[in-house]
Protein backbone atom coordinates (compact mmCIF):
# COMPACT_ATOMS: atom_id res chain seq x y z
CA UNK A 1 0.00 0.00 0.00
CA UNK A 2 1.51 3.33 -0.90
CA UNK A 3 1.71 5.80 2.12
CA UNK A 4 -0.43 8.53 0.31
CA UNK A 5 -3.03 7.21 -1.83
CA UNK A 6 -4.31 9.70 -4.94
CA UNK A 7 -7.54 10.84 -4.40
CA UNK A 8 -10.17 9.56 -6.78
CA UNK A 9 -10.83 11.98 -9.75
CA UNK A 10 -14.48 12.86 -9.41
CA UNK A 11 -16.81 15.59 -11.24
CA UNK A 12 -18.59 18.57 -9.55
CA UNK A 13 -21.65 19.31 -9.49
CA UNK A 14 -21.16 21.54 -12.63
CA UNK A 15 -19.74 18.62 -14.61
CA UNK A 16 -22.41 17.02 -13.58
CA UNK A 17 -25.24 18.90 -15.14
CA UNK A 18 -22.89 19.73 -18.09
CA UNK A 19 -22.27 16.23 -19.23
CA UNK A 20 -26.36 14.50 -18.08
CA UNK A 21 -26.78 13.24 -21.54
CA UNK A 22 -23.21 11.09 -21.41
CA UNK A 23 -23.99 9.90 -18.01
CA UNK A 24 -26.85 8.56 -18.69
CA UNK A 25 -25.70 6.42 -21.32
CA UNK A 26 -24.68 3.01 -19.89
CA UNK A 27 -21.65 3.12 -21.99
CA UNK A 28 -20.54 6.49 -20.96
CA UNK A 29 -21.32 7.09 -17.49
CA UNK A 30 -19.63 8.54 -14.74
CA UNK A 31 -16.78 5.87 -14.97
CA UNK A 32 -16.30 6.96 -18.74
CA UNK A 33 -16.81 10.73 -18.32
CA UNK A 34 -14.01 10.51 -15.26
CA UNK A 35 -11.52 8.46 -17.98
CA UNK A 36 -12.76 11.71 -20.41
CA UNK A 37 -11.53 13.99 -17.80
CA UNK A 38 -8.18 12.58 -17.09
CA UNK A 39 -7.52 11.48 -20.89
CA UNK A 40 -4.78 14.16 -22.04
CA UNK A 41 -5.23 14.36 -25.82
CA UNK A 42 -2.47 16.34 -28.58
CA UNK A 43 -4.29 18.11 -31.23
CA UNK A 44 -1.54 18.36 -34.28
CA UNK A 45 -2.57 21.48 -35.71
CA UNK A 46 -5.29 23.90 -35.39
CA UNK A 47 -6.88 23.86 -38.69
CA UNK A 48 -8.96 22.39 -40.29
CA UNK A 49 -9.20 19.11 -39.02
CA UNK A 50 -8.04 20.25 -35.80
CA UNK A 51 -10.92 22.97 -35.78
CA UNK A 52 -13.91 20.22 -35.52
CA UNK A 53 -11.81 18.00 -33.19
CA UNK A 54 -10.85 21.14 -30.32
CA UNK A 55 -14.03 21.84 -30.38
CA UNK A 56 -15.97 18.56 -29.80
CA UNK A 57 -13.54 17.13 -27.56
CA UNK A 58 -13.65 20.08 -25.55
CA UNK A 59 -17.57 19.85 -25.36
CA UNK A 60 -17.68 16.30 -24.67
CA UNK A 61 -14.85 16.92 -21.53
CA UNK A 62 -11.74 15.65 -22.40
CA UNK A 63 -9.81 16.80 -19.53
CA UNK A 64 -6.23 18.02 -21.06
CA UNK A 65 -6.38 19.30 -24.90
CA UNK A 66 -2.49 19.99 -25.83
CA UNK A 67 -2.34 22.29 -29.39
CA UNK A 68 0.30 22.64 -31.90
CA UNK A 69 0.25 25.56 -33.85
CA UNK A 70 2.70 28.26 -35.06
CA UNK A 71 0.90 30.25 -37.59
CA UNK A 72 -1.75 33.35 -37.19
CA UNK A 73 -5.07 33.22 -38.44
CA UNK A 74 -5.66 34.14 -42.55
CA UNK A 75 -8.88 35.58 -43.99
CA UNK A 76 -8.85 32.47 -46.18
CA UNK A 77 -9.02 30.15 -43.12
CA UNK A 78 -12.47 31.01 -42.00
CA UNK A 79 -13.94 29.00 -44.56
CA UNK A 80 -13.26 25.72 -42.63
CA UNK A 81 -11.46 26.56 -39.12
CA UNK A 82 -14.59 26.90 -37.21
CA UNK A 83 -12.86 27.39 -34.14
CA UNK A 84 -11.48 30.54 -35.35
CA UNK A 85 -13.88 33.55 -36.36
CA UNK A 86 -13.71 36.82 -38.25
CA UNK A 87 -12.03 39.19 -35.54
CA UNK A 88 -9.60 36.32 -34.75
CA UNK A 89 -7.60 37.42 -38.50
CA UNK A 90 -4.00 37.90 -37.38
CA UNK A 91 -4.06 36.41 -34.13
CA UNK A 92 -2.29 33.47 -33.02
CA UNK A 93 -3.98 30.22 -34.19
CA UNK A 94 -3.50 28.95 -30.69
CA UNK A 95 -4.79 31.70 -29.13
CA UNK A 96 -7.59 31.97 -30.75
CA UNK A 97 -8.15 28.19 -30.18
CA UNK A 98 -7.51 28.19 -26.61
CA UNK A 99 -10.51 31.14 -26.29
CA UNK A 100 -13.14 29.35 -28.40
CA UNK A 101 -12.35 25.60 -25.88
CA UNK A 102 -12.68 27.73 -22.90
CA UNK A 103 -16.00 29.78 -23.89
CA UNK A 104 -17.67 25.86 -24.60
CA UNK A 105 -15.84 24.30 -21.63
CA UNK A 106 -13.89 26.39 -18.99
CA UNK A 107 -13.08 22.73 -17.35
CA UNK A 108 -10.86 21.87 -19.98
CA UNK A 109 -7.04 22.54 -19.61
CA UNK A 110 -5.25 23.68 -22.74
CA UNK A 111 -1.48 23.24 -23.03
CA UNK A 112 -0.16 25.39 -26.07
CA UNK A 113 2.96 24.68 -28.01
CA UNK A 114 3.49 27.62 -30.11
CA UNK A 115 6.09 25.75 -32.09
CA UNK A 116 6.22 23.61 -34.73
CA UNK A 117 6.45 19.77 -35.18
CA UNK A 118 10.24 18.71 -35.47
CA UNK A 119 12.08 15.82 -34.76
CA UNK A 120 14.15 17.35 -32.17
CA UNK A 121 11.02 18.33 -29.85
CA UNK A 122 8.11 15.52 -30.95
CA UNK A 123 9.05 12.72 -28.70
CA UNK A 124 9.71 15.38 -25.81
CA UNK A 125 5.82 17.05 -26.28
CA UNK A 126 4.08 13.89 -27.22
CA UNK A 127 5.10 12.05 -24.26
CA UNK A 128 2.84 13.74 -21.87
CA UNK A 129 -0.13 12.49 -23.81
CA UNK A 130 -2.09 9.87 -24.33
CA UNK A 131 -3.60 10.19 -27.77
CA UNK A 132 -2.16 11.90 -30.42
CA UNK A 133 -4.75 13.20 -33.63
CA UNK A 134 -3.13 14.23 -36.66
CA UNK A 135 -4.69 17.25 -38.28
CA UNK A 136 -1.31 18.36 -40.16
CA UNK A 137 -1.32 19.54 -43.56
CA UNK A 138 2.20 18.42 -44.83
CA UNK A 139 3.60 14.87 -45.51
CA UNK A 140 6.90 15.53 -43.21
CA UNK A 141 5.06 15.96 -40.41
CA UNK A 142 2.59 13.47 -41.24
CA UNK A 143 5.68 10.85 -41.03
CA UNK A 144 7.21 12.74 -38.09
CA UNK A 145 3.89 12.13 -36.44
CA UNK A 146 3.50 8.31 -37.01
CA UNK A 147 7.17 7.28 -35.96
CA UNK A 148 6.96 9.37 -32.86
CA UNK A 149 3.86 7.86 -32.17
CA UNK A 150 5.12 4.42 -32.65
CA UNK A 151 8.35 4.78 -30.68
CA UNK A 152 6.29 6.22 -28.36
CA UNK A 153 3.62 3.44 -28.51
CA UNK A 154 0.52 5.99 -28.74
CA UNK A 155 -2.47 5.66 -30.71
CA UNK A 156 -2.07 8.07 -34.02
CA UNK A 157 -5.67 9.27 -34.65
CA UNK A 158 -5.29 10.32 -38.69
CA UNK A 159 -7.24 11.83 -41.19
CA UNK A 160 -6.56 13.89 -44.39
CA UNK A 161 -8.35 15.65 -47.15
CA UNK A 162 -7.91 16.88 -50.07
CA UNK A 163 -10.71 18.88 -51.94
CA UNK A 164 -13.86 16.33 -51.49
CA UNK A 165 -12.66 13.60 -50.29
CA UNK A 166 -10.91 11.92 -46.76
CA UNK A 167 -9.08 9.18 -45.10
CA UNK A 168 -9.47 8.55 -42.01
CA UNK A 169 -7.67 5.78 -40.01
CA UNK A 170 -6.08 4.86 -36.49
CA UNK A 171 -2.36 3.85 -36.86
CA UNK A 172 0.09 2.61 -34.06
CA UNK A 173 -2.14 0.69 -32.08
CA UNK A 174 -0.73 -2.31 -30.49
CA UNK A 175 -0.75 -4.99 -33.32
CA UNK A 176 -2.29 -2.26 -35.43
CA UNK A 177 -0.98 -0.78 -38.55
CA UNK A 178 1.10 2.44 -39.08
CA UNK A 179 0.74 5.45 -41.07
CA UNK A 180 4.07 3.50 -43.47
CA UNK A 181 2.31 0.21 -43.81
CA UNK A 182 -0.22 1.94 -45.35
CA UNK A 183 2.18 4.61 -47.49
CA UNK A 184 5.83 3.21 -47.12
CA UNK A 185 7.15 6.06 -48.95
CA UNK A 186 5.53 9.94 -49.34
CA UNK A 187 5.01 10.82 -53.22
CA UNK A 188 7.80 13.43 -54.14
CA UNK A 189 7.31 17.17 -53.76
CA UNK A 190 5.34 18.56 -56.17
CA UNK A 191 3.39 15.91 -57.39
CA UNK A 192 0.23 15.94 -54.80
CA UNK A 193 -1.06 18.54 -54.69
CA UNK A 194 -1.77 20.75 -50.99
CA UNK A 195 -5.36 22.22 -50.11
CA UNK A 196 -3.49 25.59 -50.50
CA UNK A 197 -2.53 24.81 -54.20
CA UNK A 198 -5.72 22.37 -54.69
CA UNK A 199 -8.56 23.93 -53.28
CA UNK A 200 -10.55 22.10 -50.52
CA UNK A 201 -14.81 22.37 -49.55
CA UNK A 202 -14.68 23.63 -46.60
CA UNK A 203 -16.87 21.07 -45.06
CA UNK A 204 -14.96 18.46 -45.43
CA UNK A 205 -13.01 18.91 -42.66
CA UNK A 206 -15.83 19.05 -40.52
CA UNK A 207 -16.61 15.85 -41.57
CA UNK A 208 -13.64 14.14 -41.56
CA UNK A 209 -12.50 15.91 -38.49
CA UNK A 210 -15.26 14.63 -36.32
CA UNK A 211 -14.38 10.96 -37.54
CA UNK A 212 -11.14 11.32 -35.70
CA UNK A 213 -12.72 12.86 -32.57
CA UNK A 214 -14.93 9.64 -32.24
CA UNK A 215 -12.35 7.62 -32.58
CA UNK A 216 -10.31 9.63 -29.93
CA UNK A 217 -13.50 9.64 -27.51
CA UNK A 218 -13.70 5.59 -28.61
CA UNK A 219 -10.40 5.12 -27.63
CA UNK A 220 -10.65 7.08 -24.31
CA UNK A 221 -13.71 5.08 -23.31
CA UNK A 222 -12.48 2.08 -24.39
CA UNK A 223 -15.97 1.22 -26.36
CA UNK A 224 -16.58 -0.19 -29.82
CA UNK A 225 -14.42 -1.03 -32.29
CA UNK A 226 -11.24 1.52 -33.32
CA UNK A 227 -10.86 2.25 -36.96
CA UNK A 228 -7.66 0.15 -36.45
CA UNK A 229 -6.68 -1.72 -39.61
CA UNK A 230 -8.86 0.23 -41.62
CA UNK A 231 -8.90 3.05 -43.96
CA UNK A 232 -12.33 4.89 -44.31
CA UNK A 233 -12.68 6.64 -47.26
CA UNK A 234 -14.78 9.57 -48.04
CA UNK A 235 -16.45 11.00 -50.98
CA UNK A 236 -18.02 13.91 -50.34
CA UNK A 237 -19.27 14.75 -53.86
CA UNK A 238 -20.80 11.24 -53.76
CA UNK A 239 -21.65 10.88 -50.11
CA UNK A 240 -20.12 7.94 -49.93
CA UNK A 241 -18.23 6.26 -47.28
CA UNK A 242 -16.10 2.63 -48.13
CA UNK A 243 -13.71 0.93 -46.21
CA UNK A 244 -10.42 -0.93 -46.49
CA UNK A 245 -8.24 -3.35 -45.21
CA UNK A 246 -4.94 -1.86 -43.68
CA UNK A 247 -2.37 -4.62 -43.15
CA UNK A 248 0.39 -4.14 -41.01
CA UNK A 249 3.38 -4.83 -43.05
CA UNK A 250 5.94 -7.28 -41.33
CA UNK A 251 8.38 -5.44 -43.86
CA UNK A 252 7.60 -2.12 -42.10
CA UNK A 253 10.86 0.17 -41.04
CA UNK A 254 9.36 1.11 -37.81
CA UNK A 255 6.71 -1.22 -36.86
CA UNK A 256 7.68 -4.26 -38.78
CA UNK A 257 9.12 -7.21 -37.31
CA UNK A 258 12.98 -6.11 -37.83
CA UNK A 259 12.61 -1.97 -37.87
CA UNK A 260 15.53 -0.44 -38.81
CA UNK A 261 14.34 3.15 -37.60
CA UNK A 262 14.95 3.12 -33.90
CA UNK A 263 14.51 7.40 -33.60
CA UNK A 264 13.28 9.82 -35.63
CA UNK A 265 15.21 10.87 -38.37
CA UNK A 266 14.83 14.16 -40.65
CA UNK A 267 11.16 14.04 -42.28
CA UNK A 268 12.56 16.67 -44.86
CA UNK A 269 15.33 14.95 -46.32
CA UNK A 270 12.99 11.89 -46.10
CA UNK A 271 10.33 13.86 -48.16
CA UNK A 272 12.80 15.45 -50.26
CA UNK A 273 11.44 18.67 -49.30
CA UNK A 274 14.66 20.21 -48.35
CA UNK A 275 16.93 18.67 -51.87
CA UNK A 276 16.08 21.68 -54.41
CA UNK A 277 14.13 20.17 -56.87
CA UNK A 278 16.19 19.26 -59.58
CA UNK A 279 17.28 22.97 -60.98
CA UNK A 280 16.72 22.32 -64.37
CA UNK A 281 17.46 24.78 -67.26
CA UNK A 282 14.17 25.82 -67.56
CA UNK A 283 14.67 29.46 -68.34
CA UNK A 284 12.40 31.67 -66.11
CA UNK A 285 11.12 35.46 -67.53
CA UNK A 286 9.59 37.93 -65.27
CA UNK A 287 5.90 39.17 -65.43
CA UNK A 288 7.45 42.52 -65.82
CA UNK A 289 9.28 41.06 -69.06
CA UNK A 290 6.57 39.45 -69.99
CA UNK A 291 4.31 42.32 -69.87
CA UNK A 292 6.92 44.49 -71.95
CA UNK A 293 6.84 42.31 -75.26
CA UNK A 294 3.21 41.92 -75.19
CA UNK A 295 3.46 45.87 -75.24
CA UNK A 296 5.73 45.46 -77.83
CA UNK A 297 4.04 43.16 -80.34
CA UNK A 298 6.67 40.81 -79.83
CA UNK A 299 5.43 37.17 -81.56
CA UNK A 300 4.95 34.42 -78.56
CA UNK A 301 2.48 32.22 -77.33
CA UNK A 302 1.49 32.78 -73.66
CA UNK A 303 0.00 29.50 -71.85
CA UNK A 304 -2.15 29.61 -68.51
CA UNK A 305 -2.01 26.00 -67.76
CA UNK A 306 -4.22 26.73 -64.69
CA UNK A 307 -8.04 25.16 -64.09
CA UNK A 308 -10.92 27.08 -66.09
CA UNK A 309 -12.32 28.20 -62.65
CA UNK A 310 -9.29 29.52 -61.83
CA UNK A 311 -8.84 31.58 -65.16
CA UNK A 312 -12.12 32.81 -64.44
CA UNK A 313 -11.24 34.39 -61.32
CA UNK A 314 -8.41 36.74 -63.01
CA UNK A 315 -6.55 36.10 -65.82
CA UNK A 316 -3.49 37.95 -68.37
CA UNK A 317 -6.45 38.50 -72.03
CA UNK A 318 -3.52 37.72 -74.20
CA UNK A 319 -2.99 34.24 -72.55
CA UNK A 320 -4.14 30.82 -74.08
CA UNK A 321 -6.02 28.61 -71.52
CA UNK A 322 -4.39 25.06 -72.18
CA UNK A 323 -5.24 22.88 -68.13
CA UNK A 324 -1.78 21.36 -67.30
CA UNK A 325 -3.84 18.01 -67.51
CA UNK A 326 -4.43 18.70 -71.19
CA UNK A 327 -1.42 19.99 -72.55
CA UNK A 328 -0.27 16.39 -73.49
CA UNK A 329 -3.47 16.11 -75.90
CA UNK A 330 -3.22 19.49 -76.75
CA UNK A 331 0.59 20.13 -77.97
CA UNK A 332 -0.84 19.91 -81.34
CA UNK A 333 -2.26 23.53 -81.24
CA UNK A 334 1.22 24.71 -80.83
CA UNK A 335 4.23 24.85 -83.35
CA UNK A 336 7.56 23.77 -82.58
CA UNK A 337 9.02 26.87 -83.17
CA UNK A 338 7.11 29.05 -81.66
CA UNK A 339 8.23 31.12 -78.73
CA UNK A 340 6.18 29.75 -75.60
CA UNK A 341 5.56 31.10 -71.67
CA UNK A 342 3.76 29.55 -69.57
CA UNK A 343 2.14 30.72 -66.49
CA UNK A 344 -0.01 29.01 -63.74
CA UNK A 345 -0.67 30.63 -60.12
CA UNK A 346 2.40 30.39 -58.31
CA UNK A 347 5.01 28.64 -60.97
CA UNK A 348 4.88 25.32 -60.00
CA UNK A 349 2.59 23.51 -62.39
CA UNK A 350 3.93 25.93 -65.50
CA UNK A 351 7.45 24.92 -64.88
CA UNK A 352 5.73 20.97 -65.09
CA UNK A 353 4.21 22.09 -68.48
CA UNK A 354 7.76 23.62 -69.72
CA UNK A 355 9.52 20.16 -68.77
CA UNK A 356 6.74 18.35 -70.83
CA UNK A 357 6.97 20.90 -73.76
CA UNK A 358 10.38 20.81 -73.81
CA UNK A 359 10.76 17.04 -73.97
CA UNK A 360 7.96 16.82 -76.28
CA UNK A 361 10.68 18.94 -78.51
CA UNK A 362 9.16 22.38 -78.32
CA UNK A 363 12.78 24.34 -78.02
CA UNK A 364 12.14 27.96 -76.56
CA UNK A 365 10.03 27.39 -73.70
CA UNK A 366 10.25 29.67 -70.59
CA UNK A 367 8.14 29.74 -66.92
CA UNK A 368 6.84 33.19 -65.71
CA UNK A 369 8.87 33.30 -62.04
CA UNK A 370 5.91 33.17 -59.48
CA UNK A 371 3.16 32.94 -61.71
CA UNK A 372 -0.17 34.91 -61.58
CA UNK A 373 0.58 36.37 -58.01
CA UNK A 374 3.62 38.02 -59.57
CA UNK A 375 1.60 39.74 -62.58
CA UNK A 376 -0.88 41.00 -59.77
CA UNK A 377 2.31 42.28 -57.45
CA UNK A 378 3.92 43.32 -60.33
CA UNK A 379 2.19 44.26 -63.30
CA UNK A 380 -1.50 44.79 -62.96
CA UNK A 381 -2.63 44.35 -59.20
CA UNK A 382 -6.65 44.84 -60.35
CA UNK A 383 -5.92 40.80 -61.34
CA UNK A 384 -7.26 39.31 -57.98
CA UNK A 385 -4.65 36.98 -55.47
CA UNK A 386 -6.25 33.94 -54.80
CA UNK B 1 -15.04 -4.65 -67.51
CA UNK B 2 -14.14 -3.96 -64.06
CA UNK B 3 -14.68 -0.86 -62.55
CA UNK B 4 -11.51 1.56 -61.57
CA UNK B 5 -12.06 4.53 -59.29
CA UNK B 6 -10.24 7.12 -59.35
CA UNK B 7 -9.32 9.31 -56.86
CA UNK B 8 -10.09 13.15 -57.05
CA UNK B 9 -6.35 14.31 -57.21
CA UNK B 10 -5.94 12.43 -60.15
CA UNK B 11 -8.92 13.04 -62.26
CA UNK B 12 -7.58 16.24 -64.02
CA UNK B 13 -5.84 13.21 -65.97
CA UNK B 14 -8.96 11.17 -66.97
CA UNK B 15 -11.43 14.13 -68.27
CA UNK B 16 -12.92 14.54 -64.55
CA UNK B 17 -14.39 10.78 -64.73
CA UNK B 18 -14.39 9.70 -61.17
CA UNK B 19 -14.92 5.70 -62.43
CA UNK B 20 -13.45 4.07 -65.26
CA UNK B 21 -14.07 1.03 -67.26
CA UNK B 22 -11.16 -0.48 -68.61
CA UNK B 23 -10.80 -4.67 -69.39
CA UNK B 24 -8.09 -7.25 -68.69
CA UNK B 25 -7.46 -10.11 -66.74
CA UNK B 26 -5.05 -8.92 -64.09
CA UNK B 27 -4.61 -6.09 -61.95
CA UNK B 28 -1.30 -5.22 -64.36
CA UNK B 29 -3.25 -5.71 -67.74
CA UNK B 30 -6.21 -3.13 -66.71
CA UNK B 31 -3.19 -0.20 -64.82
CA UNK B 32 -1.76 -0.71 -68.49
CA UNK B 33 -4.24 -0.23 -70.41
CA UNK B 34 -5.52 2.55 -68.56
CA UNK B 35 -1.99 4.51 -68.73
CA UNK B 36 -1.46 3.70 -72.00
CA UNK B 37 -4.31 4.11 -74.68
CA UNK B 38 -7.34 5.00 -72.23
CA UNK B 39 -5.73 8.03 -70.23
CA UNK B 40 -2.11 8.42 -71.07
CA UNK B 41 -1.87 11.13 -68.83
CA UNK B 42 -2.13 9.19 -65.47
CA UNK B 43 1.11 7.06 -66.45
CA UNK B 44 3.39 9.63 -64.67
CA UNK B 45 1.84 9.78 -61.89
CA UNK B 46 1.21 6.03 -61.30
CA UNK B 47 4.13 4.16 -62.51
CA UNK B 48 7.95 5.48 -62.09
CA UNK B 49 9.80 6.13 -64.90
CA UNK B 50 11.14 1.95 -64.36
CA UNK B 51 7.28 1.18 -64.64
CA UNK B 52 6.77 0.38 -61.23
CA UNK B 53 3.47 1.67 -58.88
CA UNK B 54 4.40 4.48 -57.25
CA UNK B 55 4.99 4.01 -53.44
CA UNK B 56 2.78 6.23 -52.53
CA UNK B 57 -0.03 4.69 -54.82
CA UNK B 58 -1.76 1.70 -53.30
CA UNK B 59 -3.83 0.00 -55.24
CA UNK B 60 -7.05 -2.38 -54.09
CA UNK B 61 -9.15 -5.28 -55.52
CA UNK B 62 -12.22 -4.54 -53.50
CA UNK B 63 -11.07 -4.07 -50.13
CA UNK B 64 -8.02 -5.55 -50.36
CA UNK B 65 -4.09 -4.01 -50.72
CA UNK B 66 -3.03 -5.79 -53.98
CA UNK B 67 0.35 -5.95 -52.33
CA UNK B 68 -1.53 -8.65 -49.93
CA UNK B 69 -2.59 -10.44 -52.88
CA UNK B 70 -0.52 -11.40 -55.86
CA UNK B 71 0.23 -7.74 -56.54
CA UNK B 72 -0.10 -6.93 -60.43
CA UNK B 73 -0.51 -10.35 -61.07
CA UNK B 74 -3.70 -10.44 -58.67
CA UNK B 75 -6.71 -11.70 -61.00
CA UNK B 76 -9.68 -9.74 -61.51
CA UNK B 77 -12.92 -10.34 -62.58
CA UNK B 78 -15.86 -8.12 -64.16
CA UNK B 79 -17.59 -7.79 -61.41
CA UNK B 80 -14.41 -6.51 -59.29
CA UNK B 81 -14.16 -2.54 -58.21
CA UNK B 82 -10.06 -1.44 -58.60
CA UNK B 83 -9.47 1.44 -56.14
CA UNK B 84 -6.37 3.31 -57.05
CA UNK B 85 -5.72 5.14 -53.28
CA UNK B 86 -2.95 8.03 -53.05
CA UNK B 87 -1.89 9.46 -50.14
CA UNK B 88 -3.05 13.01 -49.72
CA UNK B 89 -1.83 15.12 -46.74
CA UNK B 90 -4.04 18.14 -46.60
CA UNK B 91 -5.44 19.07 -42.77
CA UNK B 92 -5.94 22.58 -42.60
Amino acid sequence: MSAVAAPPVTLTPEEIRRYSRHLILPEVGMDGQVKLKQAKVLLVGTGGLGAPMALYLAAAGVGTLGLIDFDVVDESNLQRQVIHGTSDVGRKKIESAEASIKEINPNVRVVKHETALTSDNAMEILKDYDIVADGTDNFPTRYLVNDACVLLKKPNVYGSIFRFEGQASVFAMEDGPCYRCLYPEPPPPGLVPSCAEGGVLGILPGTVGLIQATEVVKLILGIGEPLKGRLVLYDALNMKFRELRLRKNPECPICGTHPTIHKLIDYQQFCGVVAEPPKSTLPEIDPVEVKAKIDRGDKFVLIDVREPHEHQIGNIPFAKLIPLGDVAKRMNELNVGDEIVVHCKSGVRSAKAANLLRESGFKNVSNMKGGILAWSDKVDPSVPKY
Amino acid sequence: MAKILIPTPLRQFTGGSDAVNVSGGTVGEILAALTTSVHPGLRTNLFTPEGKIRSFVNVYVNDEDIRYLEKDSTAVKDSDTISIVPSIAGGR
